[in-house]
């Protein structure tokens, strides 16, 4: 054992190459599985949400069916579960289960990780010009817990009495009694907790490395004010991460420790359920909205966020011409995630929350409309006569925004406590939720993928069939969602299994509408699927900079190597959209592209 | 509409090449641990604002000894910083490096961990378990889970022992974020302290 042991960097000498530099790796294993490059790791987190977001889809084909044509067995659904489709046909009891699964899956696995932790892991690095994120081992850690989270939320499908049935939010009591409250509401709801308390903690690996990666290892130049927009959008969707999942997790230990050990955080006296009064005093079912909610909002934010960088910076490159104002869209992104924090209890308007906090949650949600409003204008604004590039990324981009907006208009009604109160738990919300977040979000995805592809596999994918995956999707989930609102203000309320009161009855054919256009558009998702896979193996060889774009990812080849830049650090000399300007390359001048240019 | 930046590629926010993450790191990672013990804090007093059920506790008196013994720890981490940053600035790398101090920390480190499960004892000694009150649930809680972040820093400071012994080079970085996590753990420790004692 040496005692010449250097406290290297006595006085900081070697920082920078320790901090990123890792070896090439070696054999199978460490290149695909346990591999420490950002790059492999994003992958890894696009491949897991891919799984969820498609399983998440069956499972909302298996519910839609079932709503329409109750009696109709479904094929193959009671292998999944004999008690709980026996002969193919969906229990009221599992038909919660299966949309708490849905819930669950598109919320953590598809709408976090795809937007944030996949193409946030794969470009933010290399937007900034670092080799890796600042801590690697963190980095790989946090997509291996994340798989793990994964496994034991589908495990629940497989324990005997299946998954839990009391939603995405799993509200308490009924979510900490345990199995009196109804099948999957023992081990299938405390698997569900396990899965999520598993999932902050690898949020929160996430979250520290982007955060640190952002502030510590821009390369030279490469000032705040010079990142891409979408490096901006993760940036801050992961100081939102941080607080919120930080949240979540000791809200899903309290849960954890009601369900198993006995404790009465969240179960109050006196409580009977299934005809049996629960051994637990005192506690406080509105204890876990709050903290739930705390979370669930900025998890909101933590889904949108980054989809609205991803297309600000697809917008930008196929308007070629910066956005009206680049500094604006910051300050609209920070005020949001700053007002995320303050707006939860409009989640709890019917909670039996005193009114005035209901009054006092209402300004501040109203309050968001305004930066999300601010931004809607700057990309209205700037789009308004450019000469813009149609393409399957800038369609989707487009399709953000008409998704955002009709989603978000909805909002203001469910800001208000007054209307909430009749909306609520209504379809509406549904129809609310599901387009301003879910498919805004997932449209932000479909824009980053047919952009970025190219970089991350070397291939081009079709254009042709990205165009058509746009319409088919774009009409689709209008057709989909937007008879949700009529449903909700007709009074249906949401996780109805069946459709069996007088007033239900006239909104069958509605229904029935909604569920062939869920069909249809799911399956317009395999065109997307082919195209993914076709391109991947077969697509023709991608350019390093196929869409003429200027920030630092597109100064590489496709793809790129292992260490990015190829152990030299980029110099960065300007901001991020220098479009629409006489560079040598054509009208535009990369980042790290030293020429002087004049306007 | 176009904004030319300076073309030297250089500009006076620039980041120094040479910052060490973990510096950075660091305090991203505290910030979110006060998060969840706020969150830990508003659901305790949330909980105590509706209870009927809510007991005094009677808080066994070995976690003052504890208390003590963690402030200890801090000092003496703080000796052991210097005296290992004096050791390897003066070149003199040939006498052992001074690790007497780290030693002594990682040993308060566990009486300290160790005294808290005595404390654990006691109020079963008492009849008084986890899901005996809510007075008692939070007890256990928080010092459980102050209890794991604890032994996290006492895996840090392993870490670095491990380091000047055996594998090498330690940072300077490693040992300071190393530190300020040992450091906060003791203040952490004062705050629930405060909380344990006035309102459980």
């Amino acid at each position: 054992m040496s005692e010449v042991v250097a406290l290297a960097a006595a006085e900081h000498s070697i920082g920078h190459d320790v901090a990123q530099h890792h070896a090439p790796p070696q054999g199978f294993i460490r290149k695909h599985i346990f591999s420490l490059d950002h790059k492999v790791i994003g992958k890894q987190y696009y491949a897991l949400a891919l799984v969820a977001v498609f399983i998440g889809m069956a499972l909302s084909w298996v519910m839609r069916i079932h709503l329409v044509w109750p009696n109709a067995p479904i094929p193959g659904l009671r292998f999944l579960s004999k008690t709980g489709a026996p002969g193919g046909i969906v229990t009221p009891e599992y038909y919660l289960s299966l949309m708490t699964m849905h819930g669950t899956l598109m919320v953590f696995f598809v709408l976090t990780n795809a937007p944030f932790a996949a193409f946030g892991n794969y470009f933010l690095p290399i937007q900034i010009g670092a080799e890796d994120m600042a801590f690697p081992r963190f980095n790989m850690m946090s997509f291996w817990t994340t798989f793990l989270a994964f496994c034991i939320l589908t495990a629940a499908f497989f324990v005997p009495d299946g998954p839990p049935i009391s939603g995405w939010t799993s509200y308490a009591p009924l979510s900490a009694v345990g199995s009196d409250a109804g099948p999957g509401e023992g081990f299938g709801q405390t698997l569900w907790a396990l899965s999520i308390f598993v999932f902050c903690i690898a949020s929160l690996l996430g979250s520290l490395n982007f955060i640190a990666t952002t502030l510590d290892l821009r390369t030279k130049g490469m000032t705040l004010s010079r990142m891409p927009i979408c490096t901006w959008a993760w940036f801050i969707t992961s100081c939102i991460a941080l607080l919120a999942f930080a949240v979540l997790m000791p809200a899903c230990l309290l849960l954890i420790l009601d369900r198993v050990a006995g404790t009465s955080f969240f179960i109050p006296a006196g409580l009977v359920v299934s005809d049996r009064l629960q051994p637990h005093s005192g506690g406080s079912p509105l204890l876990w909205q709050h903290l739930f909610w705390f979370f669930g909002h900025p998890e909101v934010y933590i889904a949108i966020l980054p989809a609205m960088g991803i297309v600000s910076h697809v917008l930008v490159n196929s308007m070629r011409r910066p956005l009206l104002s680049y500094r604006v869209v910051i300050y609209c992104m920070m005020a949001i995630g700053f007002l995320s924090y303050m707006v939860w209890g409009h989640h709890m308007f019917i909670s039996g929350m005193n009114p005035f906090s209901s009054l006092l949650f209402s300004f501040p949600t109203l309050l968001i409309t305004i930066p999300a409003t601010i931004m809607t204008l700057i990309w209205l604004g700037s789009l308004y006569g450019s000469k813009l590039r149609i393409t399957a990324a800038s369609l989707f981009a487009l399709g953000f925004i008409s998704m955002f907006v009709s989603g978000g208009v909805s909002g203001f009604f469910l800001a208000q406590p007054s209307i909430d109160i009749y909306l609520h738990a209504t379809t509406f919300v549904v129809g609310h939720f599901h387009m301003v977040m879910g498919v805004a979000a997932i449209f932000g995805i479909f824009a980053g993928t047919y952009f970025w592809f190219p970089k991350m596999t070397g291939r081009m994918m079709s254009e042709k069939l990205g165009k058509l995956h746009f319409w088919l999707t774009f009409v689709g989930t209008y057709c989909i969602f937007m008879p949700f609102h009529y449903l909700g203000l007709a009074g249906n309320v949401r996780r109805y299994a069946v459709l069996v009161d007088d007033y239900l009855i006239p909104l069958i054919p509605v229904h029935r509408f909604i569920t062939i256009a869920a069909l249809f558009t799911g399956a317009a998702q395999f065109i997307f699927l082919y195209n993914l896979i076709q391109s991947r193996f077969w697509g023709e060889a991608a350019p390093a900079n196929p869409w003429e774009c200027t920030s630092l990812e597109w100064s590489m080849p496709s793809p790129p190597p292992f260490d990015n830049f190829g152990g030299k650090h980029p110099v960065v000399y300007r901001d991020p959209y220098q479009y629409g300007v006489n560079g040598s390359k054509g009208d535009f001048v990369m980042q790290d592209s030293p020429e002087v240019v004049k306007a | 509409m176009l904004h030319l930046g300076p073309v030297d590629g250089t500009r006076k926010s620039v980041q120094d090449p040479s910052a060490e993450p973990v510096r950075t790191g660091i305090w991203i990672g505290l910030a979110a641990i006060t998060m969840s013990f706020a969150a830990f804090t508003s659901a305790l007093v949330v909980r105590q604002s509706t209870a009927t059920d809510w007991h005094h506790l009677v808080i066994p008196r070995i976690v003052l000894a504890n208390t003590l013994v963690l402030i200890v720890s801090s000092v003496t981490l703080e000796v052991a910083r210097r005296k290992l940053a004096l050791y390897f600035r003066s070149k003199d790398l040939s006498r052992p490096a001074p690790l007497f101090w780290l030693w002594a920390t990682l040993l308060l480190g566990l009486i300290f961990v160790a005294g808290q499960y005595v404390a654990w004892l006691k109020l079963r000694a008492q009849g008084v378990y986890l899901a005996s009150n809510p007075n008692s649930a939070f007890f256990y809680v928080l010092t459980a889970m102050h209890g794991l972040h604890v032994l996290g820093g006492l895996g840090g400071l392993v870490r670095v022992l491990y380091k000047i012994r055996i594998s090498g080079p330690l940072r300077r970085s490693t040992l300071d974020a190393t530190s300020y996590y040992w450091h906060f753990m003791g203040i952490l420790w004062l705050y629930l302290l405060l909380v344990i004692w006035f309102m459980l």
